[in-house]
This record gives structure tokens, C-alpha cells and sequence, in this order.
């Protein structure tokens, strides 16, 4: 017996001296390999740095006119004034300055958003999957008449009935990506479930509360780390989106679809009001979807070498 | 019916009457029942304090869902299980919550048993924390010496499943069965996902445990072999039923049902002079459905020594000696005694 002792030691000795630190480092290294991903977290602390140090940052504040510098072009353009980098708007209000603290709002909108739908989808999710039946049969069907329609279109439903502003959009557009949570967290529960380590804790007589949160959830997050990554970005779209339409922060706020609805007059008559919010979305979005792209791949066990 | 089908010399702790578990098939868009599998169809045993049952058969005779239903892991559609003086067929989910320290399982697969995201302290725990109302110190004392009385060294308690070998897995799964002081315990193929020169060291650590803590074994496996090494009795089972239980020496002297004797004649020899004389019962043919099993004896599509009265009635159980008994028309006994064969 005591041999036996000891060639186990040995053979676990070989094994890593710790698994958490060991764990992240692996995911570091399947990270850092998708290049893309890597440009696309560097892309994202810029922002993040940006929108909580902008009173900082930005050359004015986002509401201060310049009533002499209407529509000025961007500072490199001909008859520009230096002291506006990406130009002024149609009231003279400086566009870096506003996009600067519009990140902020892009940002609070993706993590209320996200926190909203995953701890909605979750709970929904683990309780469809679990006690499967009656339930699950009335959640499940709840979604799929979510999902059945149109996402902004429903979004743009929500928001006329709750009636138009920041909030109430984010509210509208966390219910409208509810259903894709919960389908997935239902899915990964179901497999989850009948599983020997979830029956063995039932053997150890754990309660149904523990074995939903305790024993199954903290192995069915993976997927869902990846698709609150990816819609974060589409809840930043959606919300610029509805912001176009008027149904999301309303003026002035420096939000991002709200900036390039008060420019669409004048797409032909000044380029840089348009193009330059359309660029922040654009970067934030692609830069967000490559990150959750890189986090699929390091937690896709089915994609990594042994 | 409910008559003990071969009782053990002392007073039985885990006794099973008429077990039955049957899963229904569902069809048709409103998902009627349509059938049944018979998984397990009319099981009788006893099982005496201190004692080691094998159960071995070959795969999806209904070893498995024997033993997950004696737990109510699986809900039975008929019969009793009682285990010691309580009543767990019956036992509301609360009352069954304070009754899961004195039964416990171990697992076949050590790597599916064990949660991934859960440190060997905390696994071990689990059921300290459920049923125990211990300090964090009591609790982490009493994981190291389980620790210990599996042969893990107490360094390993911080680390993740993953981190182990095979035998090591099922030496935490073991320590976890332990660790409430269980009377009875389930071993459900707990060496058939391990190294051959594991299954040695497992096993012997089960006999060890047991020596030590007066544990009663339900043992299941198809490794006769490995049966015959550890089970005092043996119980062979065929589509549902046991078609005999006897005391192990007795059961490999003298097989009396012709599955047994089937079953047993293609266990190898050490000794290549036996093994080269050892004359091998082939049985033709597949096992027959549970969802329609055979009318008469199940075995009578396959038995080499079939007559014409085992297709239309099914043999009662017979006792033929003390612990012992077997469901056959061509052994006659004493006494017959109850049938296992109901269907």
C-alpha cells in the first residue's frame, strides 16, 4: 500500500505544481495566438482608458459651441482651425470632444445590456434545462415568439410603448437578445445534467438549488463568456441603431447613434460629421467581435490540440 | 412472490424485493406511451452486513440500473429496497436527503465523476457540507484523513481533477463515498475505466476499506475474474433478471443455470495446460430486446439446453441450497420459492 503511496506522488508530482494560475496561463497562450484578438483587446483597453479618464482626454466638453466655427472640417482639411481635430458639428460643438465621452455611453450600454440578458438568461436557462417538462416547454416557447420577430424591430416596439430614451432602450434591446442566452444555457445544462459528477452529487444528497448553481453552472459558462462578448457589440449596434431612429438617448447626449442622426443633413455637405461616429461604432464593434472570436477559439475544447 | 430468494446466513442489511424498472417508450406526436424497456424486470436479493454481492452480466442486462435504482438515482416502477430499517423506495425527496450518508456509490468512469471545476478539498466536502455541520478546520481534518485512508497524499488536496491519473481519480471518488460513514455502498464498475495494473491496487483498496470500516459492497462488473477475487456471493443477471446467485466458491465450482456455465466458461486460465483443454460455450445469437423480451425463460432464444416448456412458462426461482438459487426448468430443488421471472 505505501508503494502504491508513493508512485502516485510521483506521477502527480509530474503533473502542473498548481491548476488555477496554470489554467489561465493555457487560455493566455491559445489567446495571444489569434493575432486578431490581441489587436482587437489592445483596441478595446484603448477605449476603455478613453471613456473613464474623458473629462481628461477630451480638448472640451462635449456640449460647449463655438458659434464662429460652424461646421469646420477636420484639422488636417483646407480653412480648418487646428484646435478641432476631427472638425465641428452643425452647432459648433467639438466632434472629438463628443465622441470621446460618447465612448462612455457605448460602454455603460454593452455592460448593462450583457448583465441584464446573461442573469436573465441564465436563471430562464438553468430552469428550462433542469426540471425540463411543463416548464421548460412554457419558457422555451416564450422565447421562440421573442425570437420570431425581427430583433430591432422589436426593440423599436419596446421602446414606443416604454417611450423613448437611454434607459428604456437598453431595457428593449436586453430583452430582445434574452432569448439567445437562454437557449444557450438551456442547451449546455441539458448536456451537463446527466453527467456521473452531477448524479454523484446528488448521491452526496445535495439540495436542487445547489446542483443548478454549485455543480452544473460553473461548467456550462464557456459559451456564454463567448456570447456575451460578441453581443456586447451588437448591443452597442443596436442601441446607435435606435439612437438613429430617435428612439434611444435623446439630444444632446453625445451618444454615437444619436451624433449621426443630428448629421444625416448633411452626408453630402460635410463628410466628417457622418464618417467619424460611423468609424468609432465601427472600430468598437469589429474590435469587440475579435475578441469574442479569440475567446471562442481558446475555449472551444473541440478546437485546441491536446 | 416476495419470498427472500436465497437469504444469508445473518440478518440482511440491503434487502431487494421484486425490484422493477421499467422506462417507457414514448411515439407518435402525442408521445404515448407506446411500450416499456424492461431494463431490470423482477430482481430479488439480500445482502448481509460486512458482505460483498457481485452482480456481473454482460452489458445492458440491467447491472447498472440495479444498483442506481437501489440508490433511487433511477425512479423504480415496482418493488422494495429496504437497507437496514429504512424504506427507499418510498422515502419522500427530503427524508431520502437524510438518508443518502448511509449509501453511497462509487462510479465507473473516475473522469466523468468528478467535477472539473471543483478542488479534490471541495469534491471530498461535498457531502461533509450537505449532511455535517462541521467548522472549516473539523471539515478540512476529516478530508485529509479520508485523504489518507485512500493513499493520497495530503499535498493534492488544493488540486483539480484533471491533474491525476485514473487510479487517483477513483481514490478521490472513493474518499468522497467514504466520507459519511456510509453502511452500504454501490460499486458500479469501479475498475472497468482503469489500467489493468490499477485494477489490482483499487481493488484491494476496496477489500482494505471494507476490512476497516465494516463496509457491505454491492459490486458490479463484468469482470468475472475480478468477482471472484472480491464478492463473497455472486449474483449472475440476463436480461433483468438474476438467473442465480450463490456463494462465490460454489458458483465457479458448479454452475448450475446454462448461462452461468456459458458465462463462465470463457473466463481464460492462468494455467496454459487448462486453458489449452478449457472447452468454450459459444451462444449464438444476440440478446433479445428488453422492450420485447421472449415470452417463457429469457434465455430460452439462446440456451444451448432449451426445451420445449422453457419458451411458454418462466421458471420460478429455486433455492437449491442455503444462498443459494437459480431460475431454471432444469434444475429442480427442494423448494421452489418465489419467481423471478414475472413477465
Amino acid at each position: 500500500m505505501t508503494d502504491v503511496t508513493r508512485t502516485d506522488t510521483v506521477a502527480a508530482a509530474k503533473v502542473q505544481t498548481d491548476a488555477r494560475p496554470g489554467r489561465l496561463r493555457e487560455f493566455w497562450s491559445y489567446f495571444s495566438e489569434n493575432r486578431g484578438a490581441v489587436i482587437g483587446l489592445v483596441v478595446f483597453g484603448l477605449l476603455v482608458v478613453v471613456a473613464v479618464f474623458a473629462p481628461l482626454v477630451a480638448p472640451f466638453h462635449p456640449n460647449e459651441q463655438f458659434r464662429d466655427h460652424l461646421l469646420s472640417p477636420p484639422a488636417w482639411a483646407e480653412g480648418a482651425d487646428t484646435r478641432f481635430l476631427l472638425g465641428t458639428d452643425a452647432v459648433g460643438r467639438d466632434i472629438l470632444s463628443r465622441l470621446i465621452f460618447g465612448a462612455r455611453y457605448s460602454l455603460f450600454i454593452g455592460v448593462v445590456v450583457v448583465s441584464i440578458s446573461l442573469i436573465g438568461g441564465i436563471v430562464l436557462g438553468l430552469v428550462a434545462g433542469f426540471f425540463r417538462g411543463w416548464v421548460d416547454t412554457a419558457i422555451m416557447r416564450v422565447m421562440d415568439v421573442l425570437l420570431a420577430f425581427p430583433s430591432l424591430l422589436l426593440a423599436l416596439v419596446l421602446v414606443a410603448v416604454l417611450g423613448p430614451g437611454l434607459v428604456n432602450a437598453m431595457i428593449a434591446i436586453a430583452l430582445v437578445a434574452q432569448p439567445h442566452y437562454v437557449r444557450l444555457t438551456r442547451a449546455a445544462v441539458m448536456a451537463e445534467r446527466n453527467r456521473d459528477y452531477v448524479t454523484s452529487a446528488r448521491v452526496a444528497g445535495a439540495s436542487r438549488l445547489r446542483l443548478m448553481f454549485v455543480t452544473i453552472l460553473p461548467n456550462c459558462m464557456a459559451p456564454l463568456i463567448v456570447q456575451a462578448a460578441l453581443s456586447f457589440s451588437n448591443a452597442i449596434l443596436d442601441a446607435a441603431a435606435l439612437g438613429f431612429l430617435g428612439m434611444g438617448a435623446q439630444p444632446p447626449t453625445p451618444e454615437w447613434g444619436t451624433m449621426l442622426a443630428e448629421a444625416r443633413e448633411f452626408i453630402l455637405s460635410a463628410w466628417w460629421v457622418v464618417t467619424f461616429p460611423g468609424l468609432a461604432i465601427l472600430i468598437t464593434v469589429l474590435a469587440i467581435n475579435l475578441i469574442g472570436d479569440g475567446l471562442r477559439d481558446a475555449l472551444d475544447p473541440k478546437l485546441r490540440r491536446s | 412472490m416476495a419470498e427472500p430468494s436465497a437469504a444469508p446466513a445473518a440478518a440482511p442489511l440491503v434487502s431487494v424485493r421484486d425490484l422493477k424498472v421499467h422506462f417507457p417508450i414514448l411515439s407518435g406526436v402525442f408521445r404515448r406511451r407506446t411500450g416499456a424497456v424492461r431494463a431490470v424486470d423482477g430482481v430479488s436479493f439480500d445482502i448481509a452486513a460486512g458482505e460483498t454481492l457481485g452482480l456481473v452480466g454482460e452489458s445492458g442486462c440491467g447491472k447498472s440500473t440495479t444498483g442506481r435504482a437501489m440508490l433511487r438515482l433511477v425512479e423504480p416502477t415496482a418493488g422494495t429496497v429496504r437497507i437496514g430499517d429504512d424504506d427507499i423506495t418510498t422515502a419522500p425527496p427530503g427524508h431520502l436527503r437524510r438518508l443518502r450518508p448511509a449509501m453511497q456509490m462509487v462510479f465507473q468512469d473516475p473522469q466523468a465523476s468528478l467535477n472539473p471545476r471543483m478542488t479534490v478539498m471541495d469534491i471530498i466536502a461535498e457531502p461533509l457540507d450537505e449532511h455535517t455541520r462541521l467548522s472549516r478546520a473539523e471539515k478540512r481534518d476529516k478530508v485529509l484523513d479520508l485523504m489518507d485512508a485512500v493513499g493520497l497524499s495530503a499535498d493534492f488536496a488544493g488540486r483539480y481533477p484533471h491533474a491525476f491519473s485514473g487510479g487517483q481519480r477513483q481514490r478521490i471518488g472513493i474518499a468522497r463515498a467514504l466520507a459519511l460513514n456510509p453502511r452500504f455502498i454501490v460499486c458500479d464498475e469501479p475498475i472497468a475505466a482503469l489500467d489493468v495494473s490499477i485494477q489490482a491496487q483499487v481493488v484491494n483498496l476496496l477489500e482494505d476499506l471494507q476490512a476497516r470500516f465494516g463496509l457491505t459492497y454491492l459490486f458490479i462488473s463484468h469482470d468475472l475474474s475480478m468477482v471472484r477475487h472480491i464478492a463473497d456471493r455472486v449474483a449472475v443477471m440476463y436480461l433483468g433478471h438474476i438467473v442465480e446467485i450463490a456463494p462465490r466458491d460454489d458458483l465457479f465450482a458448479a454452475p448450475l443455470h446454462p448461462y452461468t456455465e456459458a458465462l463462465l466458461s470463457a473466463v481464460p486460465e492462468h494455467d496454459p495446460a487448462a486453458e489449452a483443454t478449457r472447452q468454450r460455450i459459444i451462444l449464438t445469437g444476440d440478446v433479445p430486446s428488453p422492450a420485447r423480451p421472449p415470452a417463457g425463460c429469457a434465455f430460452s432464444t439462446r440456451c444451448p439446453k432449451v426445451q420445449p416448456v422453457c419458451r411458454t412458462t418462466a421458471p420460478a426461482t429455486v433455492v437449491t441450497a442455503p444462498g443459494r438459487a437459480v431460475a431454471c426448468h432444469l434444475v429442480a430443488g427442494p423448494a421452489a420459492a418465489g419467481s423471478v421471472g414475472a413477465s
